[in-house]
């Protein structure tokens, strides 16, 4: 039973960035925008965020309430993201540039400029949070079944998973969600009953910023272990790599986040791994280096890709410009 | 007719670098902003060092101080493009067949590691002949790896239309892992123990494989320049050629207007995707064969945690350049200037190496707004074409 909660918490807790951020860059491209920025969304959000702790950390403010030293922080980078992303809806929706060309700018971009100010503000190349700073919540004394949702958990996983829920809700059952759809499938048809394309698709840009901040220190402040260097190791494109998985639904994403968090908790798992609970672990007596579970993961992605290519569909009209005067 | 179909080419190429220029202009105008804020904010950066920046960006290796050291930096410069430009390449002609390669960092990680493993692989060579033979085995299995790593992502869109993004993805960290594997599971063969720099392969002069300089070192006094920045250039031209003036260029670039309309016509498309893909590879391939084989650059085998840059970097190289093979040397060149211009300024500002970075960032996103420029311009032009006809 120990082993199997070590499981569910470790992959929850890689599977949570991937399942936000895939979120954040299916909002976009359901609205028609093609969202490859979301590595850049990520470390922007990322650097605010742990930005924020550090602050508040110096000052000496909250220091006994980790949890809202936490919340505060996703709300910075979930702000942070969301303007971050004003670049790509400007240049994708009013000036109608190449979606492609303005999100790797954006990739560029947000490390350079996290990068650029923790050398200006702090003299060195990444942001380490501090330690003894308790964002895990501890609770040794409840009964054995709730322990891999409610030990060792961090308060980000439920908020994402709610987020998660609550979007998916407004996408698929809303008035707005309908719309928003709308405009990545056949924006001209929206026009012509009324909607306002642009003012869609900003919000379907912003939200993905938003999400993708979160879910940038999301990740730097549980998978990452608190350190901040401009860097999220590709999850952004993982994510996207997850939503294309997904087929730009939120079961879909689901379903390829917790397993790709789970084969990715196995990898990296795999050497004190007890899967019978007998203290043996198994795997790691198998003459097989660590470089053969980090490739498994990959491996059965592009597996289940193949037998499930068939059905594979994006939204019609994602990186198209809208322009009023097409036919 | 002709003449003036002619005519609108190059009045259509003449808006092209106009817009380019206009984006490049802008980049660099709000580079300075930055450059100025930055100092607003930080006292202890005088206004004045904004202006003194931008020129220390501006001149690239130029800025370096005195001769020696601009030449230097120079060459060090040209053979720090030659990787770029091809994976800039790579990128490109996959774009033009609308297929988007973010696999490049996979296919150069592949390339690396035959070409390494070649080149380190056979008893010392001990005359020029077979030094040669064994560095062109070395740079062709590059190209070869390469292709075939391209060409993964280009059998699973054709076969099972599989988005050829996520495909690339994973490839790039299958690559990275099994680059890592096969040199730990080579033990201390490849590895720099010499020098006991376990984390890196050794490099490739140990074994008397370098590429020819042909007097190159002597124009560029310390650097470790080569002619493999020729090599890159003649590759881009040979690309161009193919794209502009062959059938199957043509099939290619026909894939990317219209994939239902080249199939109609009678092309077979799936056949141009995985092409397209094998070449991109190839080219990725080449741009890391052909800096390992310089005999002077590290590769760091342990690479499963990180992608190579050179990889991702060729996507703002080729998008700046529109796709253009002939475009692609000098945005290559371009890129890696400021870059050097950045390291300069770092070593002579109070800026830290980071604003090149930014400025390039910049530059790119500028970059985008260049078809809204060129639209720009040509109705101007319509415009005043119907007016001065209703006169």
């Amino acid at each position: 039973m120990n082993n199997m909660a070590f499981l569910i918490q470790k992959t929850l807790i890689y599977s949570i960035p991937l399942l936000i951020v895939a979120m954040a860059g299916m909002i976009s491209e359901r609205s028609g925008i093609i969202n490859i920025a979301l590595d850049g969304m990520m470390i922007f959000g990322s650097f605010l965020g742990a930005e924020v702790v550090y602050m508040l950390q110096d000052a000496g403010i909250l220091s006994g309430n980790p949890q809202v030293v936490f919340l505060l922080a996703m709300l910075a980078a979930a702000v942070a993201g969301a303007l971050f992303s004003l670049l790509l809806a400007f240049s994708a929706i009013n000036l109608k540039a190449d979606q492609t060309i303005g999100g790797t700018a954006l990739n560029l971009l947000a490390p350079a400029a996290a990068h650029f100010f923790i050398k200006v503000l702090y003299m060195q190349d990444k942001l380490v949070m501090p330690k003894d700073i308790g964002f895990v919540i501890l609770n040794e004394n409840i009964p054995e079944f709730m322990k891999p949702f409610f030990d060792k958990a961090y308060i980000s996983t439920y908020i994402a998973i709610f987020i998660f829920v609550v979007l998916s809700i407004i996408l698929y059952k809303t008035r707005f969600g309908l719309r928003l759809r709308a405009c990545g499938e056949h924006p001209q048809a929206a026009d012509s009953v009324g909607i306002n394309v642009y003012k869609m698709r900003y919000i379907g840009v912003m939200l993905s910023g938003a999400l993708g901040g979160l879910g940038g220190y999301i990740y730097i402040a549980t998978v990452a272990g608190g350190t901040c260097n401009a860097d999220v190791a590709g999850t952004g494109f993982l994510a996207l790599a997850i939503m294309i998985f997904g087929n730009w639904k939120p079961g879909g994403i689901v379903v390829g986040s917790l397993l790709f968090g789970l084969l990715k908790c196995l990898s990296s798992t795999y050497t004190s791994l007890d899967l019978n609970g007998d203290g043996i672990a198994i795997l790691k007596d198998l003459p097989l280096p660590m470089y053969f579970y980090n490739i498994v993961p990959y491996i059965v992605v592009l597996i289940v890709l193949i037998l499930t290519s068939k059905n594979s569909r994006a939204p019609k009209a994602e990186g198209i410009p809208y322009d009023k005067g097409a036919r | 007719m002709n003449t003036k179909n002619k005519n609108m080419k190059s009045i259509a190429a003449l808006d092209s670098i106009i817009a380019s220029l206009v984006c490049i202009l802008g980049g660099l105008l709000v580079g300075t902003v930055v450059l100025l804020l930055l100092s607003i904010v930080y006292p202890s950066i005088p206004a004045s060092e904004a202006i003194r920046g931008i020129q220390i960006v501006l001149a690239g290796p130029l800025s370096s101080g005195n001769v020696r050291s601009i030449l230097f930096n120079l060459g060090d410069m040209l053979l720090e493009t030659t990787p770029l430009m091809m994976t800039g390449l790579s990128v490109a002609i996959a774009f033009k067949t609308g297929l988007f390669n973010i696999g490049a960092p996979g296919q150069y990680l592949m390339g690396a590691m035959s070409s390494l493993l070649i080149a380190l692989s056979f008893p010392k060579p001990n005359n020029a002949g077979s030094a040669l033979l064994i560095w062109l085995l070395a740079f062709l299995s590059g190209a070869v790896l390469g292709a075939l790593w391209g060409a993964i992502p280009g059998l699973l869109k054709a076969v099972f239309n599989i988005n050829e993004v996520i495909v690339c993805i994973m490839t790039n960290w299958i690559a990275a892992n099994i680059v890592s594997w096969v040199f730990y599971s080579t033990g201390d063969r490849f590895i720099n123990t010499a020098e006991v720099k376990t984390q890196f392969i050794r490099k490739t002069f140990t074994n008397n494989i370098e590429t020819a300089k042909f007097g190159l070192d002597k124009v560029f006094p310390g650097s470790n320049i080569d002619i493999s920045i020729f090599i890159t250039i003649i590759i881009a031209i040979i690309i161009y050629i193919i794209l502009e003036k062959t059938t199957f260029g043509y099939e290619l670039k026909a894939c990317g207007y219209n994939r239902n309309a080249s199939k109609y016509a009678g092309m077979s498309e799936k056949r141009n995707i995985v092409y397209s893909m094998a070449i991109a590879g190839a080219l990725a391939g080449i741009g890391s064969s052909l800096w390992f084989l310089n005999g002077q650059n590290e590769f760091l085998w342990n690479t499963y945690l990180s992608l190579p840059s050179e990889g991702f970097n060729g996507i703002p190289c080729a998008l700046l350049a529109s796709n253009n093979p002939i475009g692609v040397i000098f945005t290559s060149i371009f890129l890696r200037w400021i870059e050097r211009g950045g390291f300069n300024l770092s070593g002579f500002t109070d800026y830290n190496e980071y604003v090149s970075a930014l400025i390039i960032a910049v530059i790119i996103y500028f970059s985008g707004f260049s078809k809204y420029i060129k639209d720009k311009l040509s109705k101007s032009r319509t415009e005043k074409i119907i007016k001065e006809g209703n006169e």
